[in-house]
């Protein structure tokens, strides 16, 4: 029944596993640095979006999940914000963020 | 369970099914736009339909905070380095372009087949009885008791990511 499918933990578990396949593709795909920190927040998500499930249908607690998401969420800010700002000092160096610009050391 | 499309859990089927919509759309507009614009656009996209996905989990105030932290913090901030470090508007494919697409796909699929056979196939067993309802007043307790730590520790590692942002990006500000 798929007017039902939000009470099931498999749906859950479905999306999120999509979110980080999506997310792993972008890994491998995605040229410039900034294309590679937007797959990697989809990864994370996938992540939060398992705990999540886990903790409104398994946990006898019910706010671990919340916590953990939360603390996630924070991880993820500091995250992007120090890779942003390593990508824009890139930048000023190389004049691109495309990754396979940034050889300096290749023969 | 919900099975007329006109009850209230009718509803709220449909409304789960455009916000699973969103996010799978969302994920797959972040992942293969050319332009790294529109990427960020469907990654906020696929935000809000996460967003939507907590609510559904019994947690409103975590979709609060990722509406609030993902969608307003972390995605406008990602636009800002788009603006300042994007040097040309379209992403050069040179060598190798395609084959990493197949890579990638072939790579993604056995992540993804390979994490649904186990969710599925998997026997959870269920919880016991919940101790607490996962309310926000329950969230903020044991944030303050059992996780105080842990919490004290976020604080000083977003301070650290603060001040490292800082001193990254300022030199050559000047120039």
């Amino acid at each position: 029944m798929m007017l039902a499918l939000s009470s099931h933990l498999n749906t859950y578990l479905t999306i999120a596993a999509f979110l980080f396949a999506c997310g792993i593709y972008g890994l491998i795909h995605h040229r410039s640095l900034i294309g590679m920190l937007i797959s990697g927040e989809l990864v994370l998500s996938g992540a939060s979006l398992n705990m999540m499930a886990f903790n409104r249908f398994l946990a006898p607690d019910p706010t671990v999940g919340q916590i953990f998401t939360l603390f996630i969420m924070g991880i993820a800010a500091a995250e992007a914000a120090i890779a942003l700002s390593i990508i824009i000092a890139v930048y000023r160096n190389y004049k691109s963020i495309d990754a396979e610009d940034l050889q300096d050391l290749q023969g | 369970m919900g099975s007329n499309l006109y009850s209230a859990d009718g509803l709220a089927g449909v409304v789960f099914l455009g916000l699973v919509a969103a996010t799978v759309a969302g994920a797959l507009v972040a992942v293969s736009a050319k332009r790294l614009v529109r990427s960020v656009a469907g990654l906020s996209l696929c935000f809000t339909g996460v967003a939507g996905l907590y609510y559904f989990l019994n947690s409103p105030f975590v979709a609060m905070m990722e509406l609030l932290i993902y969608v307003g913090a972390v995605c406008v901030a990602i636009i800002f380095a788009v603006m300042l470090a994007e040097p040309r508007s379209e992403e050069k494919v040179g060598k190798g372009g395609g084959l990493s697409a197949v890579f990638g796909i072939i790579a993604s699929g056995i992540v993804f087949f390979g994490l649904r056979k186990v969710a599925i196939t998997s026997h959870w067993s269920a919880a016991t009885k919940a101790i607490n309802n996962g309310s926000l007043t329950e969230v903020g307790a044991s944030l303050m008791t059992s996780y105080s730590m842990v919490f004290e520790l976020i604080s000083v590692v977003l301070l650290v990511a603060i001040i490292g942002a800082l001193v990254l990006a300022h030199p050559g500000r000047d120039k």
